[in-house]
């Protein structure tokens, strides 16, 4: 029996193909090829997905910074007393009755007036290829300016006043000559003008403060567009949704994660908590739109409004990272404070609470973020109207109409002049500088305070 | 009193009970807080909570129900005969609003005394002329009964601001003295407060659910209202989508619903497998350094707004579609498309997938894997024929999350579908979605009388019902799998 067993097992009753571990057979190189494969699907879904990430801001960078900066054409105004003060006393309610018509005729005079001293001029201009030139924004500019200091009236100021949209996009390399030759807006011998006007130094491009300071402006004046009442806005609307998600969303949190006894009332808390966290964020804008403005009668498009439904869209993202922040206390502090006679309560308030609030912090930051790029439901409470008043002091402000960054952005691409993409684009650049600093600042909280129990 | 200054008065006397209780306590075991049953501030704290509670809820309660008494009453007083002229009940209220208003304007400016505002008669004053010297512009001329009824109304509204002064003080006043003759050494103030404190910590966590029901609750209504005037059966299995405010509009959500979920699908083919790979990949072969700078960059997609991404489909995506696809092929000459929201929608949505599926492929066992491992599987065979199998219900669960994202997606489909309502094969046509029609119908003047208006709400019902059905399964699915290896 021994040896038939050996016998066997020296000379085996099949036979192997001869195989060698360092030569490879078809099926092992077929295997390899697939894991390299399956590898490089891997590498190639994330090289595509962040290549994605990056050609979408470089395209929105490239187009958005030129918002930054505006033509401008700088040239003497004589402020004649005869136009602008028919009854020659300075007297600013009198000078009132003058319309900004009156400063378009002192400003395109001043401008021909220039043109023509400096020689300035090309073959088949007309003059109102020559006063077009200027933004009709630069008039009401002008009528402000006088209006606040009326002794100005008589004198030759140097005036910088905006050129039009055509123009600045002429400069930026938006408007060409075939496209002008197409434009009603614009025609070729201004462009041409514009060459000897840049050349002359009295049309220059420099930075633009006023994109983010001023308001919004119509459709015709894409150059005077600015962001500040958006900024005002969403300044006002991140302000309100601190003050009312923040100790709502940790009052709750606490009360799920330290006292709620386990029965079908916190069951339900906890479904809606994770249900409204996944409802679509229009769907707060239609409650907004018919719990706030329909039922409760707050006015349309106010910060107000914006604010509460920013705030009830948030409440869940907070609540979810605040009840992580104080499930990560380890129950030994608890066990420690309760051991020496501190009450439930005073557990929580003194020391369950204090120990979680740097996680509390970043999740309120984060959600802040993502209050602060929301579009949607702020369209359907009207805050897409056309505002260009800024709102005023709080708290009377926060019921005054106003606009959000975000809408903004949305507003303008919706319009017909391609000058606003380039404007959208920009605004988009402010958005997110604001969007990097909050994560950066909370990534930085949570570098500095986090504790690994 | 105005109610600001109200509140600064409870205020001031919730500060007094405070320091007034505390005292007490104090007092009552002559300096030595070692007797009393809680710590001294709490004693304080239950003053200031016991001024506090009852005279705000009363001061809420009266602003609440004020307006309401006042109306009911001015309405019973107006002639019968104003109804039938003037047409609703609230016409005339705001009429009568609007007088009483430009009354106390006038008072204030003092164009008139409040005793000629309660005495001027239509009959010997033109009381529009009056009222526009002060500022007040209004529509129409002022009719004999709208004037009494406003003169009534100022004058009701001046006993109510007396009445809610006179309730509010009383109140935070009869508090401030309850909690004066409780306190002693024996009182139980730190229950008390803790109880408060603990219903105030409910009632916070109850606001999730106002919130739900007042979704469902403002949706339904106007649902019904909409259902009303139209019928339910056309709405739901008409073929036309074509408003128009004339009157004879066809709102079928079919259309509607096809281009959503065409859209959707589109997103899925482009958001899963990319999402997918970079999450199988950055879990099991990815170095850790690897991992640490890709993960958190990957993640940098979900936090960019998506209007930024409706800007990029509407700049550059669209037109690069057009240029490069559709017009050489002849399938369109649109900008906008299904497929131009479909990818772009599918983009934002890959760092949702890769990070859910990521945790899920993390939470698979490492036993699992060297099992594998350990009877010649290479690791490409191990994550396919073991880990994603094991995965499978939790990277379900996020694919639906991620469908329901795609459903519920508006500012990219309104910025780059397009506003056609079709039933079309064709992914270079421009086709539309409910929500793009939610924000059509309901931005600009709109009448809520009117069925087009109203047929926002319906989309809106059925958009909720959809994404929060898809989240239901979806947590279902990854409940029901997951302690498979716990």
């Amino acid at each position: 029996m021994t040896d038939a067993t050996a016998g066997g097992l020296a000379a085996p009753a099949f036979s192997t193909p001869k195989s060698s571990l360092l030569s490879q057979t078809a099926l092992v190189r077929r295997r390899n090829a697939a894991e390299t494969r399956f590898k490089a699907y891997g590498i190639a879904a994330i090289v595509l997905s962040l290549a994605t990430l990056g050609f979408m801001l470089f395209t929105i960078l490239t187009d958005g910074v030129s918002a930054f900066f505006q033509a401008k054409l700088s040239f003497p105004v004589e402020l004649t007393a005869e136009t602008l003060d028919p009854q020659g006393n300075r007297n600013r309610d009198e000078m009132a009755k003058v319309t900004t018509l009156g400063y378009n005729k002192v400003l395109a005079a001043a401008f021909a007036k220039e043109m023509t001293a400096r020689g300035i001029a090309i073959d088949g201009q007309s003059d109102k290829d020559v006063t077009d030139m200027i933004s009709k924004d630069a008039a009401g500019d002008l009528r402000a300016a006088v209006l606040a200091n009326p002794q100005m009236v008589g004198t030759t100021i140097d005036a910088t006043v905006l050129a039009t949209g055509r123009i600045d996009g002429y400069l930026k390399g938006r408007v060409t000559m075939e496209t002008a030759e197409r434009d009603a807006n614009v025609t070729p011998e201004q462009l041409q003008l514009a060459d000897l006007l840049r050349e002359a130094g009295i049309l220059k491009s420099s930075f633009n403060w006023d994109f983010i300071t001023s308001p919004d402006a119509s459709d015709q004046r894409p150059e005077a567009a600015g962001l500040g009442v958006a900024i005002l806005g969403s300044a006002y609307m991140m302000l309100l949704v601190l003050i009312t998600c923040v100790p709502v969303g940790v009052a709750a949190s606490i009360y799920l994660e330290e006292f709620a006894p386990k029965n079908v009332w916190t069951d339900a808390i906890e479904v809606n908590i994770s249900n409204l966290a996944a409802v679509p964020s229009i769907v707060f804008g239609i409650l907004g739109l018919a719990i706030f403005i329909n039922f409760a009668g707050m006015p349309n498009s106010s910060s107000l409004v914006g604010a509460l439904v920013l705030s009830l869209m948030t409440l869940p993202t907070i609540i979810i990272a605040t009840r992580a922040s104080i499930r990560a206390v380890p129950p030994s502090i608890r066990d420690a404070a309760l051991g020496i006679g501190a009450s439930k309560m005073q557990t929580v308030f003194h020391h369950v609470l204090p120990l979680a609030m740097p996680g509390i912090l970043t999740g309120t930051i984060l959600g802040l973020a993502s209050a602060l790029g929301e579009t949607a439901p702020l369209l359907l409470i009207g805050m897409v109207a056309f505002v260009d008043n800024y709102p005023g002091s709080p708290p009377d402000g926060f019921l005054d109409p106003a606009t959000a960054l975000p809408v903004q952005v949305f507003g303008w691409a919706q319009r017909a002049d391609p000058a606003f993409i380039e404007r959208s684009s920009g605004a988009i650049i402010i958005l997110l500088i604001f969007l990097v600093a909050m994560n950066v600042l909370a990534v930085l909280l949570r570098r500095r305070f986090e504790r690994r129990w | 009193m105005s109610v600001l200054f109200l509140l600064i008065v409870v205020a001031v006397l919730a500060t007094a009970a405070y320091v007034l209780c505390r005292q007490r306590a104090l007092g009552s075991v002559q300096g030595n807080p070692k007797t009393l049953h809680s710590l001294p501030v709490y004693y304080g704290w239950h003053g200031a909570i016991m001024v506090l509670l009852p005279s705000l809820a009363g001061l809420v309660l009266w602003l609440l129900v004020q307006p309401l008494v006042i109306e009911g009453r001015i309405a019973a007083a107006l002639p019968d005969g104003m109804m039938a002229e003037g047409g609703s009940m609230e016409l005339v209220m705001a009429d009568v609003r609007r007088v009483a208003g430009g009354l106390d304007v006038a008072v204030d400016q003092g164009a008139m005394t409040e005793d000629q505002a309660g005495r001027i008669r239509t009959e010997f004053t033109d009381v529009r002329d009056r009222l526009a010297a002060v500022g007040v512009a209004l529509g129409s001329d002022v009719t004999a009964p709208v004037l009494a009824a406003a003169q009534d109304y100022r004058v009701m509204t001046a006993w109510g601001a007396m009445g809610r002064t006179v309730l509010t003080v009383l109140l935070a006043a009869a508090g401030l003295v309850y909690a004066l003759m409780l306190t002693n050494k024996d009182f139980r103030a730190r229950n008390r407060v803790e109880q408060v404190v603990l219903g105030l910590l409910i009632a916070a966590s109850s606001i999730a659910i106002l919130t739900t029901l007042g979704i469902v609750y403002s949706m339904l209504t106007e649902t019904f209202n909409f259902f009303a005037m139209y019928p339910f059966q056309d709405f739901f299995f008409s073929l036309t989508w074509s408003p128009n405010f004339r009157g004879d509009s066809e709102l079928g959500i079919l259309p509607l619903i096809w281009g959503t979920l065409y859209i959707t699908l589109i997103s899925m083919l482009v958001s899963v497998p990319i999402g997918l790979f970079a999450a199988i990949y950055l879990a099991e072969y990815a170095s850790k350094r690897v991992r640490s700078w890709v993960k958190p960059l990957i993640e940098v997609i979900a936090g960019i707004p998506t209007v930024v991404f409706g800007l990029f489909a509407l700049v550059t995506v669209g037109p690069l579609l057009r240029d490069y696809f559709a017009e050489p092929m002849g399938w369109g000459d649109s900008g906008s498309s299904v497929m131009t929201a479909g990818l772009v929608i599918g983009i934002l949505n890959i760092p949702f997938i890769s990070s859910l599926s990521d945790d899920i492929i993390n939470a698979v066992p490492q036993s699992l894997r060297d099992g594998s491992l350990g009877l010649g599987a290479t690791r490409s065979e191990t994550i396919r024929q073991v880990v994603l199998p094991a995965a499978l219900p939790g990277i379900v669960g996020a694919c639906l999350m991620a469908a329901s994202r795609a459903i519920g997606e508006t500012m990219i489909v309104v910025m780059g579908a397009g506003a056609a309502a079709k039933l079309d094969l064709n992914p270079f046509e421009a086709m539309t979605t409910m929500t793009v029609k939610i924000v059509g119908q309901l931005t600009g003047d709109t009448d809520f009388a009117s069925p087009e208006t109203l047929v926002a709400f319906a989309l809106g019902m059925t958009l909720f019902v959809i994404t929060l059905a898809l989240n239901i399964v979806a947590l279902i699915v990854v409940r029901k799998y997951r302690e498979q290896y716990d």
